[in-house]
This record gives structure tokens, sequence and C-alpha cells, in this order.
């Protein structure tokens, strides 16, 4: 399995999806710059975190434009799995493949935690070693998180079933409580159409590891390994 | 020309930072305040004489970068330069 | 008028006013004109001004900084360098340092922590190491002063947004709040890093005819004159200053940072330097004069973002986000390569020359024609006069009210500014980035993975600033004792310290006989406990109107664990498990947060730190989490001993059943006494024989405190507390007080 890293000046998760996509696929990612136009054959293409441009004018947004951008829409377009994670979830949004925005937490502050999602769909490529309704906890890291669409799009991705996970408590329950930052509908990751890209704002790769005190995100990377070739 | 454009979020949008400016005014006294909603104001220089070209560059800047119109509207001022 | 207008104004020889507002004394002015042998340009009289300050010189300190232990086996580089470098085993070496923000942090807290914490990373990435962790230490005023809420929302913030912009994790830190910082709050950043130990960069410009590189940010007109100002008193005209405060752009520092890693990976550079305080002018000497040089520089070539700025405001720019660098002959197309890639600015701006003097060219003219031995070892170094403090008295646990009920005691404590949670601070930071934070924040030390190998960094920061206020010698002995606990307590072996001195006054003796004492006592710990120190500032003149910071002499230590998988917690781990106290018992009250928080006192004399006894205690510690006799382990500090259990209990999410306490000394002094030299350790049943054989061995006291169990603290004649209500009152006291602005 050949795996793309995409890497914005600002970008700083770039090596901690390098660290787990290798521990899942025994192959080390093609690190791709942002200024390259050429963008390797790839079964995956990752969006890391960090601060690409330094998210000024709006999270993700400038990284949305650079020249290796549009190599990756036209790659999704044409049902290259993407992953975005973080600010790699704001690119994402701000290049159209998935829709609404991530704006400014509720608290209005930088939120690193772990929060518990609930697994709502376990039938993608990036989800089935999970089951379905499963609990499990992520860490979020980030200052915009907070999911907003506008009542249809938000009616169509339930409908769509396109609602990846969505911010819980502990028990499972999905309430304020277990909103780290206002999102809608305790949105935390949506696919798009063809459930072939994901963004999502917690980090799989974070908790992908014994010593890091969890594995959850682990079975997503071991998910994208069995179902990619 | 030189352009002024202010990008606001687009009403129904929950504004956090603008409730936040509105509570710290509250603090201060102006209790008179309401619907505070802040946003961007950015200046551009761009090297067109003709105002409808201007026009038409600042606009295409903002549908592309400048404002995520899904969230935000923009509005903008020209002026020679 | 400001002083740059007004300094403009005076071409030839400055006037009186104009060398005092660049903060030097007659009598230093004079030695300033001995020196070059004539009146300074108004852009020496500038560069003189920063390089002779406090803040670069040293100069109330220097005599005294020379009695602090800096050498060991395990020491690459002591203090004089960026940063501090020790060795970790297996090419490995550790870089780091601390240092002081402070003053530009109460003026625009925002900003000022946010460049403190960019100024601290570049010091350690221009020895050429990845920063793997940050760290702070921050003192504000009373929670009840008008400004403390806005201060800390801003210097977090700032703190925040700088780090995660980087991508290096912030992993801890401590927090005071005491009405002695009012005025002069304390933000004191360290950072860490990871070098290859044979890839070390230095700043000695040895060569002549090498180029001279600016490379990084543009030069502004931030923060002129900000290291003379971070070496003058405070008063209220100060907060007209906030103009020149530096803004801080942590993207461009991201990309200088991968920029400056990826030219050190090739052969390129002599010497680098960043410009920190005092900008181009510090960096430019400093590098000469180290490699034995002089430097000559033109300034038309340095890339800036205003128009018209003049030598003066060149030289004395503290934009952020620069470094300089020397670089071997030709390669300067590759280096340049590099920084355009990241889309840095890089200018070659001068070149090392054998005159042995600093030249400053703008446009043609010479602006500054100076001996760098004038600037350096001509600088000014004073013995202040001191007189030393008298300890008060130790108190007597006897004559110290007890309360009506331990446990209602405990739950005021851990609801008051001193104890409670500080997770609505550390959460605002990314600890996690880089995804090797092995220990997260709230516990005794972080610790931190070595990258791809299963050895760890344990670090703390450390001082408690009433002790120090008390006894600066006892409480500057307490600090480092405190932080080799802590990092002991993570199953760490204490390597190496950085210090940052921060203190009011030096001209004041009874100001200066406060940081002999700290020296003196800083001094005595580290010898004896085999932790030197290797980087470091002072930061003085830390008070308005008269009123001074209590001396806070903060340490920052970093310790190696061999192999994460025996890093101890503090987290209480299982039901049924022993709970037991290594250490002796005194009963120490004397500036206790006891009698602090429930009798509004803070007297006496703080718990004296007998080093032998905290070495052998450390040790036999250490030894039991190796050899994985204990399951939880935390020191005992701030609180006391109740205190210490009730964090274990709470982190762990398990109860405890408390032993009645032996009667020898007061209840209150038994769980409340801030006793050094002591651990909380949970082991399992079946290992309590082999600790009181080693503990019996190692000569240190041990008692069973209690047994782990159930949800809720008890003891003997009191009705439990629930840790649900303890965890509720620890964890809202900060969030509910930073929600009232």
């Amino acid at each position: 399995m050949k795996t793309s890293v995409i890497v914005f000046p600002g970008s700083n998760c770039d090596r901690d999806a390098a660290v787990a996509l290798e521990a899942a696929t025994g192959h080390p990612p093609a690190m791709v710059w942002h200024g390259d136009a050429e963008l390797p054959n790839s079964d995956l293409i990752v969006l890391p975190g960090g601060f690409s441009y330094g998210d000024y004018l709006r999270s993700g947004a400038m990284a949305a434009h650079s020249p290796v951008m549009r190599e990756v829409v036209k790659r999704a377009k044409g049902g290259t799995p993407v992953l975005g994670i973080c600010n790699g979830f704001q690119v994402l949004t701000e290049a159209r493949l998935l829709p609404g925005v991530l704006m400014r937490n509720a608290t209005l502050k930088f939120i690193c935690k772990d929060v518990y999602l609930k697994v709502e769909r376990s039938d993608s490529m990036f989800t089935h070693r999970y089951v379905l309704g499963e609990v499990v906890r992520f860490p979020v890291a980030h200052k915009d998180g907070s999911y907003f669409a506008d009542e249809d799009t938000l009616d169509r991705l339930e409908g769509e079933g396109r609602v990846a996970f969505r911010y819980c408590e502990a028990s499972g329950a999905v309430t304020e409580v277990g909103n780290p930052n206002g999102s809608s509908r305790n949105i935390a990751g949506i696919y798009n159409e063809t459930g072939t890209v994901l963004g999502l704002m917690p980090h799989p790769e974070r908790l992908a590891d014994p010593a890091l005190s969890g594995t959850d995100g682990a079975k997503m990377f071991a998910s994208l390994v069995e179902a990619l070739p | 020309m030189k352009a002024r454009i202010t990008i606001t979020l687009k009403q129904g949008v929950l504004d956090p930072q603008g409730k936040a400016i509105e509570g710290a005014l509250h603090a201060l006294g102006f209790g008179s305040v309401g619907n505070v909603r802040q946003g961007k104001y950015i200046e551009v220089e761009v090297d067109e004489s003709d105002p409808a070209k201007a026009r038409a560059a600042v606009e295409r800047m903002c549908d592309q970068l400048l404002a995520n119109t899904i969230i935000e509207n923009y509005a903008y001022e020209l002026e020679a330069a | 008028m400001n002083i740059v207008a007004k300094a403009a104004r005076a071409l030839k020889a400055p006037s009186r006013d104009i060398v005092a507002e660049h903060g030097l004394s007659p009598e230093e002015y004079r030695r300033l004109v001995d020196a070059i042998g004539r009146e300074p340009s108004l852009t020496e009289l500038g560069i003189f001004s920063v390089m002779w300050s406090e803040h670069c010189s040293y100069k109330s300190s220097r005599v005294w900084l020379k009695k602090l232990p800096t050498q060991g086996p395990q020491v690459i580089q002591g203090p004089g360098e960026n940063a501090g470098v020790v060795d970790i085993g297996d090419g490995h070496a550790a870089v780091f340092k601390m240092e002081s923000h402070n003053h530009p942090s109460y003026i625009e807290p925002y900003q000022g922590a946010a460049t403190g914490v960019g100024g601290i990373m570049r010091d350690v990435f221009t020895m050429g190491a990845r920063p793997i962790a940050n760290m702070n230490a921050l003192r504000f005023g009373a929670p009840d002063h008008p400004k403390t809420r806005h201060l800390v929302a801003g210097v977090v913030s700032g703190i925040g947004d700088y780090g995660n912009c980087m991508g290096v994790p912030t992993v801890g830190g401590e927090t005071n709040f005491d009405p002695r910082y009012n005025d002069n709050i304390l933000v004191n950043a360290m950072t860490v890093g990871l070098v290859d130990a044979k890839r070390i960069f230095r700043s000695a410009a040895k060569g002549v005819g090498l180029p001279v590189v600016y490379v990084g940010s543009k030069t502004g007109r931030d923060g002129i004159h900000g290291a003379t100002m971070a070496s003058a008193e405070f008063d209220e005209a100060s907060e007209e200053k906030r103009p020149t405060v530096q803004v801080g752009d942590p993207f461009t520092e991201k990309l200088l940072l991968e920029a400056c890693l990826e030219l050190m990976a090739t052969d390129t550079i002599v010497a680098i330097q960043d410009m920190g305080a005092a900008g181009l002018t510090s960096s430019s000497v400093e590098m000469a004069d180290k490699g034995g040089v002089g430097i000559e520089l033109e300034l038309a070539r340095v890339p800036t973002r205003e128009e018209g700025m003049t030598a003066y405001e060149m030289m004395l720019s503290e934009s952020q986000e620069r470094m300089l660098m020397v670089l071997k002959p030709g390669v300067e197309v590759q280096a340049e390569r590099v920084f355009k890639k990241w889309g840095l600015d890089f200018a070659v701006i001068g070149y090392t020359t054998d005159t042995g003097r600093l030249v400053v060219r703008h446009a043609g003219a010479v602006e500054a024609d100076i001996p760098l031995a004038a600037l350096a070892q001509a600088a000014p170094v004073y013995e202040r006069p001191w007189t030393p403090k008298t300890p008060p008295a130790a108190l007597d646990p006897h004559d110290v009210p007890a309360p009506n009920s331990l446990l209602d005691c405990l739950e005021i404590m851990l609801d008051s500014p001193h104890l409670a949670s500080r997770r609505w601070i550390w959460e605002q930071y990314d600890h996690m980035v880089m995804a090797d934070t092995v220990q997260r924040p709230g516990g005794d030390a972080a610790v931190v993975r070595v990258h791809g190998t299963q050895k760890g960094l344990a670090i703390s920061c450390d001082v408690t600033p009433r002790y120090c206020a008390a006894d600066p010698r006892e409480g500057a002995k307490q600090a480092v004792a405190e932080c080799w606990r802590n990092l002991t307590a993570a199953g760490a072996d204490p390597l190496a310290i950085t210090d940052c001195l921060n203190f009011g006054n030096p001209e004041r003796p009874e100001i200066m006989g406060e940081f002999v004492g700290a020296i003196e006592g800083m001094a005595e710990a580290c010898a004896a406990l085999s932790f030197p120190v290797v980087s470091g500032n002072v930061s003085l003149y830390n008070e308005t109107n008269g009123a001074a910071i209590p001396p806070t002499p903060a340490v920052g230590g970093v310790g190696l664990i061999p192999d994460i998988a025996q890093m101890a917690t503090i987290a209480l781990k299982r039901d049924g498990n022993l709970l037991l106290l290594l250490g002796a018992e005194h009963g120490q009250l004397g500036q206790s947060l006891y009698t602090q928080i429930m009798l509004e006192r803070s007297h006496g004399a703080p718990p004296p730190v007998d080093l032998d006894t905290e070495r052998r205690t450390g040790d036999l510690v250490r030894n039991l989490i190796r050899e994985g006799a204990v399951s939880a382990v935390h020191d005992v500090s701030d609180g006391g001993l109740l205190v210490a259990i009730a964090e274990m209990a709470l982190a762990g999410n398990q109860g405890v059943t408390l032993e009645t306490a032996p009667d020898h000394l007061p209840a209150h002094a038994l769980w409340f006494g801030e006793d050094q030299a002591r651990y909380v350790v949970e082991a399992a049943p079946d290992k309590a024989d082999a600790i009181h054989k080693a503990a019996a061995l190692a000569e240190v006291p041990i008692r069973l405190l209690g047994r782990v169990g159930g949800d809720a603290i008890a003891i003997t004649g009191e009705t439990p507390l629930p840790l649900k209500t303890l965890r509720a009152v620890h964890e809202d006291w900060l969030p509910r007080f930073m929600a009232h602005g």
C-alpha cells in the first residue's frame, strides 16, 4: 500500500502521521512538499494536522489553494482515498471536497485533550475495524474545530450516512457536555458522497501506540490497510 | 487602485467572538450594546486603473480566497491608490 | 517625545539626558569614552547601551554566577552558549534553557509571552537541536487584583498559540498567585531539544573573510530598546512603552526552524546565533568576540520591513524570528537555496575581519567603529553591596492551631488558588503533538520519549517563592532539591538544570543579599545532588515603585529515563494496594500552605533541606521504580502529605483509607507539614517486605499510610471525603475564576 503525506509550510503533524502510517503499512509514506505539482501514485493521501500558512486568513484556506491541492482534488474526485486530520479537515472543507466549515471553538480557546467519539459508520474503508456505535477515545488539539453547515446540509449529511464520528460522553451519550468545541450536531468527522474522503478534527495518529496511553486510533489505519491494495 | 475589503459573518452564523466582545462591552458598562458581530478588514492594492477590471479582480479574489462564502459575506470600496 | 526621536536629534556628543535614557550611568559613560578614546556616535551609544545593559552583560550577577557548579561527566556544553547540552547516551544529547520574558509580558501579555516562547525555542534550535518540549513557570499577582485575570488569559493564550503553531508540545509547568507579583508578573519559558551529540552548533565565528548572513523575517522597528527596558525598574510610564513591544510570528519561526535544521544537515555553517534581545548588535558582537575576530556589517543589505530605517534602529531592533550565521566561504548559493525554499529572507550582510573591531556601515557612511574588546571584556562588572537576610526562627507545630476537620481542610486547600488544578491552562497547550508525550501535564514531571527509542526525558520546573522570600538560601536549595525529586519520582536520573533567576533591584543591598543567598543555596544543592547548571538567565529590576517580587530562582531540570517501561506516574492503580511514606516526618509548618490558606499567615522558617537525606531517599525511590516494586510515586511538596495523597487518588480515580497517624506530632502537622525529602509510593502487598528492607538498608524511615480502594478519602473519625466532591472543587477553581472576567 502506497501512501503520501502532503506537507504544507506550517504542517506539524506530518511526522506523526508518517509514523502511524509506517507502523500500519510497513512502509514509510512519500512526504510531498506543497510546491510539488507532481504527486506520486498513492493508494491513500493524508493531509496532516498543523497550521498551514500559519492558519492566517482562515484555517486551511491558503493551503487549499496551493499547487499540490489541485492534484489532490483531481485524485480525490477520481476515487483516491483522502484522509484529512485536524488542519487537513479544514483544508478539505476550504478546497470544497467536503461541505461546511470549521469555525472558532465555542469556548474561543485552543483545546487539547482526549475526547470520546461515537463511531457512526463501521462499513467504510476507514472504520470497518470499529463496531457500529462503539465509543473510542481520540485526542483533539485545535482552536478552529467547531463544525458548521447550514441545516439542509446537515440533514443531507445525516440522511446519506456521511457523519463518520460524533463527539460524545464516555457513556456514548451524544450531549452538549461531550461536545468540546460547539460543533453542529456534535459532528467530529464527515465523509464525501462516495465515502472515500474522510475529514475529522480528532487525531487518530496520536493514540496509535501503547506507550501513548491508548491505541484506538490504530484501528483506523488498520482498517485502511485491510481495505486498500 | 486600492480596495478596502470588509468580510463579515452571514446572518445566522454563530459568532462566538462577537458574543464575547458583546459580553466584555456589557461588563465595561456599555449596557446599550447589542448584536455585536466581528469580521475582517483587508486592504489590497491592485495594479489596475480601470475600475471595472479592478472590481472584477477584487470579487474574484474574495470568492476564491479572502472570504469563505459558505459563512461569510464581503463588501469593498475602491479608491485610486 | 520618544527616546529614538530624541536621540536622532543629538548628532555628535550625546547629551547627559540621552545617555541617561540609554540606561548608562555617568561612570559607565566615562568608561565607554575611555574604551573607544572619543565620544560615541548615536549608533555607538545605542550599541553600548544594549551590550552593557544588565540583560546582556550580567554586570550585577556575573561575579556570583561563577559560584554555580557547571561541570559533570554528562555536561557537553555549560553556560555561555545559546543553551546548555547534556549527554543522554547512544550519541544523543539534550539541549535546554529557560529564559524570562517578564517585563514585555506585563506590558502586553499575549505578545510578550508568545515572543518569550519563540525566543527560547530559537536558542535551542540555534544549537542544532529540534525542540521536543516546552515548559513554563508563571507567577501572577493576587487573584483579586484587577489585572490578574487579563494577564493570565493573555499569557496563556500567547504561550499556547506560539508553541501550538510550532508543533512543539508544551508539556507542563507551574503557576503561582501571590500579591507580591501584582505589578511584576514572571513569565519564564523553557525549551528542551534533541540533537545528535556530534552535530552541535555554536556561536564562535572563527575565521577571517567569512560571510555573515542574515536569515528569517525582515527587520522592523519592533522592541527598540527592549533589552534596556528589561533592565530598568517599572513605573506607570512604562505602560506607554507598549508600541515597542515585539510581535511574534510562529509560522515564520516554524519555517526558520525547518530551514535551519535543513541547512545544519550540510557542512556549511561555522557559527550561528539567534537575534534575540538586542538583535543584530548582540548576535554580531557575541559571534565575533567568541571567535576572536572582527566583523564588518553593511546595513543597506539588511532586509527591512519599513522604509527609511536608520543604522541605530537596525542595530537595536528586536524584530523576531531572525538569525545571524557565519558560513564557510563559497556556500552562500547553496544556503540561500534552502532559505528561499522555505520562503525566508537571506542576505549576506557582512564579513568577518582580522581587525578585532565591529564596523557598521550604512549606505557608505561609517555609523559605528568599536573595538570588540571594549564592548565585551571592558563591560562593567559590579560587586554590589549586599546584606544577608536573617531567616525567621523555626515554627513549633504545637503553636499552630489545628483545624476542626482534616478532610474539610483538605477540601478547602484544593479549592484554593495555590493548589487548584491547572488543567484550564495546560489544555490550551498542545501537549501531545510529536506523539512522544508519554507522561502528560499534571504529574511530578512530564516525560517525552526520545523519538524512535525507548528512552524518555523527564522535565520539571520548580521553585517555591514563599520559601525563598523567608530564607533565600534555604529556598533556593529547596527549588533545586524539589526539581531533582520530581524527576526522580518519574523514575529518571536527574542530569542537569537551567535556571531563571528573577529578583528585584540589585542596587538595593537587601535585594542583592537575596540574590547572593539564593546563589549560595543553589550552588550547595547542585553540588550535593550532582545536578549542575548548564544554562540560564538572570532577570533583575522586577520591582515597581520600590516593591520587589519575592526572590524567585526558578529551576528547570531534565532527567533521563533509560526505559520508559519503567516510568512512574502519580496515579494510584489498584484496589488493595498499600500506600507507603518514605522519608522522615518533622511536622514542618513554617511557610506552609496550611498556614497560608487556613490561617492566612506565612511565618516561621521554611522546611530545611538536608541534601544527604534527599539523595539517599531519592536514590532509594528510583531503585524501587526500576525494580518494579512500586506502582505509583509522588513527591511530597506544597500542601504536605495529605495533599500529595489526594492528588494521587484524583489522578488514578482510586480512593484511599488512611491509618491513624502516629501521635508524636499534632495530626495537622503530620498531614500538612511540608517536610522535604519525602515520597508517597503505592505498592502491591507482596512487595511490602522488599520495600521495607530496601528502606532499612538506605536508612530511610518508612510508614504505612493506608490502603488503596473505594471512591473516597477516609480518615478514622471523620466522614469520608468523596473523590467526586474533591475533584469538583479542585477542577472548578481556575475555570470559575477565569470566567468571571
